[in-house]
C-alpha cells in the first residue's frame, strides 16, 4: 500500500512485516525514529518480538549476537559513534556467520561532533565481513530490508543496509509498503544452521590457533565473494514478486552514450539523475553508476561498463584521511594497471557532515573533470574558513 | 532431611566442563567451573567471556564443555546470555539455565556496564564471577578487584586500593539472589548455584578462586588458601536474598590475615625478614570491617 511516511516508519514497517524474533538497539540521531518505531509496533502486539532496550550500542550488538546464535531473526539499527562502539561485536558476528541484519542510518564521525550525514560510519567497518547496500531512496531503503533478511539467511553474512540519516530517514516520501503475505511468500521462515541448545550441545565462538584462524579469513572472504550471485538473486527475486527493480549490485543511468561516468552511491544519487536530464538539454552526455552493493565490492560489473569510459569521476561521502577517496580508490582498483593509461578517474569528496551536495557543486565538478583529471578535491570546501596556520 | 534439602546438598559430578583442558596444576578457576556446570546440569547454556577459562576450555577443535557453549569477547557475556534468553522467550523456548560467566577483569572493570545492564533489565540469567583478583590470563595486571597490597605485574609496589565490592553493588540493582562461595566447599557452592538457578531472574554468584601462578603459591594449596580467605574474614561468604543478608557463614575460630598472606609469593614483600610491615596492619583491618560488618 502506498503511504506518504517518514523513511524510518518505512523501514520500521517493513522490518516488522520480516517478523524479526528480537529487536535490540540503542538511541542515537538519526537512527531514533527507526527503533521508537518498532518498539510502538511490538507494544501494540502488532509484532510479536522481544524488543530489549540496552544500555549501550555495544550490548545492543551482543544482544542480537547471543539471540541469533539461539536461533533468533535478530534486528539492530545504529549511527555513527554508535557503530563504532559496536564495532567489536561487528567483526565477531561475521567471523561466527550470523545473519543479523542492521540499519546504518548513515552519519558522520566525532570529532567534532556532528549529527549530520555523511558516510564515514559505515566505511569504517567495510572490511569486517559485513554486506553492505546503499539505498537510494525511501522505497529502496525499505525494498533492501526486506531482500537484506534474504540474502543474509541465504549466506549466513550479516548485511548493513545504509541509509542516510536525515536526508532518507526524516524524509517523508510516498512508499509502498507491501502485505504481510507477500512479504511471508518472499521470505521464508529463519533456518539457522548452529544454535545453542542443549539438545545439541556444540561451540560456537571457539578460538582458533595459527594452524586454523587463516582458513575462517579466507573462507568468510570466499562466502563475501559468492554473495554476488545470492545479492542479485534475491534482487531479482523481489522484482519478479513485488513489481519494481530494488537493490541488486549497480545499476546504470544513461551511461551508454556519456562522455563523462559519474560513480556515486547513496541518496545523492538523486541529485546527480536530476544534473544528468538538465545537462542533456544543454547537449551534454553525462551518466551514472551507482553502487547499491559496496560489499561485496561489484568490481567486475564496474569493469564491464566502465571500460569503454575514459573520464570517470567517483563522488563520495567519505575519506581515508592521509589516503584520499575510499570509493575512487575501489574504482581505481577496478581497472588493470596496464590498460589505457590516458583513462582518467578523478575523485571528490563532498557531503561531509552533512554539508549540502548542490546541482551546482555537481555541475561543477562535471566542468572542472572536462579539462583534466582531479586527483583529489574536496567539493564546496569553504576556503575562507581555513588559514594557512591550520595547514 | 527433606527430598528438596538433600538435592540441594548433594555434590553433582557429571563432568559436564569435561577434564584433559589446559589449566594450570591447581587452577581455582577450573575447578569452579566444574562444580557450577556440574551443579546447573545437562539443560544450561555457558556463555563464557575472554579470559582463561575461555582459552583453557575452548580450543578449536577439542573444547571442554558437554554443554552448549557460546563466547564472542572479554566484556560481553553478560549481553550475550541476555541475548540468549531473550531468544529463548522469543522463540517459545524453554525452560534452560543460561549462565553468562567471567573473570574478575572481565566482570569487575571492562564488562561491568554489561552486567549492570543485565541485572537492571531483569533477564532470567545466573552470572558467575571467577575472581582470581587479577587478569591472570594476560600475565597478572591489576583489576578493581585486586585486593589492598597485592603485588601484580602492573602494581610492583603493591595494589595500593581496596576490591570493588560487586556482591553490594549487585543486590543494589534490586536482583533477587546474590551469593559469594569458595572452591574449598563443593556443597555450599554447587547448593548456592542449584538455589540461583531455581530463582527466576537475574543472579550473581562470586566465586573466590585462587590463581596458583598469579597468587604464588603451590598448586596443591588451593583449597587451603580459600578456607584461610574466609577463616580469617578477608572473603565474606553470605547469601543477598531480595535484598537481605543472609545465610553468613560464621568463621568458628578466626585467623590473624597473617596466615593467609603468607603462603602467597604475592605478598611476600609485606613482611621484611619476616616482620610484618604498616600493609600488613591494614589488610587486618580490612578483614575486622568485614568480621563487624557481615557479623561473621
Amino acid at each position: 500500500m502506498l503511504k506518504q511516511i517518514e523513511g524510518s516508519q518505512a523501514v520500521a514497517d517493513v522490518v516488522a512485516l520480516c517478523r524479526p524474533n528480537v529487536i535490540s538497539a540503542y538511541p542515537i540521531t538519526p537512527q531514533t525514529h527507526i527503533v521508537e518505531d518498532l518498539s510502538v509496533i511490538v507494544g501494540q502486539g502488532k509484532l510479536d518480538a522481544e524488543f530489549v532496550n540496552v544500555e549501550s550500542e555495544f550490548s545492543a550488538a551482543s544482544v542480537v549476537l547471543g539471540a541469533s546464535a539461539a536461533g533468533a531473526r535478530t534486528y539492530t539499527a545504529t549511527s555513527s559513534q554508535g557503530l563504532l562502539l559496536m564495532a567489536e561485536v561487528i567483526y565477531c558476528i561475521s567471523g561466527m556467520r550470523l545473519p543479523i541484519v542492521l540499519t546504518c542510518a548513515n552519519r558522520a564521525i566525532s570529532a567534532p561532533l556532528s549529527i549530520w550525514n555523511d558516510q564515514q560510519d559505515s566505511m569504517a567497518v567495510r572490511d569486517a565481513g559485513w554486506i553492505q547496500l546503499f539505498a537510494e531512496d525511501n522505497q529502496e531503503a525499505a525494498d533492501l530490508h526486506i531482500q537484506a533478511y534474504k540474502i543474509a539467511e541465504q549466506t549466513f553474512l550479516p548485511v548493513m543496509v545504509c541509509m542516510d540519516g536525515f536526508i532518507l530517514t526524516h524524509a517523508f516520501e510516498p512508499v509502498d509498503i507491501p502485505e504481510q503475505k507477500q512479504v511471508d511468500d518472499f521470505l521464508p521462515p529463519f533456518k539457522p544452521r548452529h544454535i545453542v541448545d542443549p539438545r545439541w550441545p556444540r561451540g560456537i565462538g571457539l578460538y582458533a590457533d595459527p594452524r586454523f584462524y587463516m582458513e575462517t579469513r579466507y573462507i568468510l572472504h570466499r562466502a563475501m565473494e559468492k554473495s554476488e550471485k545470492t545479492i542479485k538473486e534475491v534482487s531479482a527475486d523481489f522484482a519478479k514478486t513485488f513489481g519494481r527493480d530494488s537493490g541488486g549490485f549497480i545499476k546504470t543511468y544513461k551511461l551508454k552514450e556519456a562522455d563523462v561516468a559519474i560513480v556515486s552511491m547513496g541518496s545523492v544519487v538523486g541529485t546527480i539523475k536530476d544534473l544528468i536530464d538538465q545537462l542533456e538539454e544543454e547537449g551534454k552526455k553525462v551518466g551514472l553508476l551507482q553502487i547499491c552493493s559496496y560489499r561485496p565490492f561489484p568490481r567486475q560489473e564496474i569493469y564491464n561498463i566502465l571500460k569503454d569510459k575514459m573520464n570517470i569521476v567517483v563522488l563520495e561521502k567519505c575519506i581515508s584521511l592521509g589516503r584520499g577517496g575510499i570509493l575512487a580508490s575501489d574504482i581505481r582498483w577496478s581497472f588493470p594497471r596496464a590498460e589505457k593509461k590516458d583513462r582518467n578517474i578523478s575523485s571528490f569528496i563532498a557531503g561531509l557532515g552533512g554539508r549540502n551536495i548542490t546541482s551546482d557543486d555537481l555541475r561543477y565538478m562535471v566542468e572542472r573533470v572536462e579539462k583534466e583529471p582531479v586527483e583529489l578535491e574536496f567539493l564546496g570546501l569553504k576556503k575562507e574558513l581555513i588559514s594557512d596556520k591550520d595547514l | 532431611m527433606n527430598e528438596k534439602a538433600e538435592e540441594l546438598n548433594r555434590v553433582e559430578k557429571k563432568d559436564l566442563f569435561a577434564s584433559g583442558h589446559r589449566a594450570c596444576g591447581g587452577c581455582g578457576q577450573a575447578l569452579a567451573a566444574r562444580l557450577v556446570h556440574d551443579a546447573a546440569g545437562e539443560n544450561t547454556i555457558a556463555c563464557v567471556a575472554t579470559g582463561c577459562l575461555e582459552v583453557f576450555s575452548s580450543p578449536y577443535p577439542d573444547p571442554s564443555w558437554r554443554i552448549p557453549f557460546l563466547h564472542s569477547l572479554f566484556e560481553n557475556p553478560a549481553a550475550v546470555a541476555s541475548g540468549v534468553e531473550v531468544a529463548y522467550k522469543a522463540l517459545k523456548k524453554g525452560p534452560v539455565n543460561i549462565i553468562a560467566q567471567a573473570g574478575d577483569g572481565s566482570t569487575a572493570d571492562i564488562g561491568f556496564q554489561c552486567i549492570s545492564g543485565m541485572f537492571e533489565r531483569g533477564h532470567n540469567v545466573l552470572y558467575v564471577c571467577y575472581d582470581n583478583e587479577a587478569y591472570m590470563n594476560t600475565g597478572v595486571q591489576r583489576s578493581s578487584f585486586t585486593p589492598y597490597g597485592a603485588w601484580t605485574s602492573t602494581t610492583p609496589m603493591g595494589n595500593k586500593t581496596r576490591k570493588k565490592n560487586l556482591p553490594l553493588i549487585a543486590a543494589d540493582h534490586g536482583i533477587p539472589y546474590v551469593a559469594t562461595a569458595t572452591v574449598d566447599d563443593f556443597k555450599d557452592l554447587q547448593r548456592k548455584v542449584k538455589t540461583a538457578l531455581s530463582i527466576e531472574g537475574p543472579k550473581y554468584i562470586h566465586i573466590l578462586v585462587p590463581c596458583p601462578l598469579g597468587w604464588g603459591h603451590p598448586g596443591d594449596l588451593t583449597v587451603k588458601i580459600c578456607r584461610l580467605a574466609k577463616d580469617t574474614g578477608l572473603f565474606p561468604i553470605f547469601e543477598i536474598i531480595d535484598g537481605k543478608v543472609t545465610n553468613v557463614q560464621k568463621i568458628p575460630v578466626k585467623v590473624p590475615v597473617e596466615e593467609y598472606l603468607k603462603p602467597q609469593g604475592r605478598f611476600r614483600f609485606l613482611f621484611k625478614k619476616g616482620v610484618p610491615t604498616e600493609e600488613v596492619a591494614e589488610i587486618q583491618k580490612i578483614a575486622n570491617q568485614n568480621i563487624e560488618r557481615f557479623n561473621l
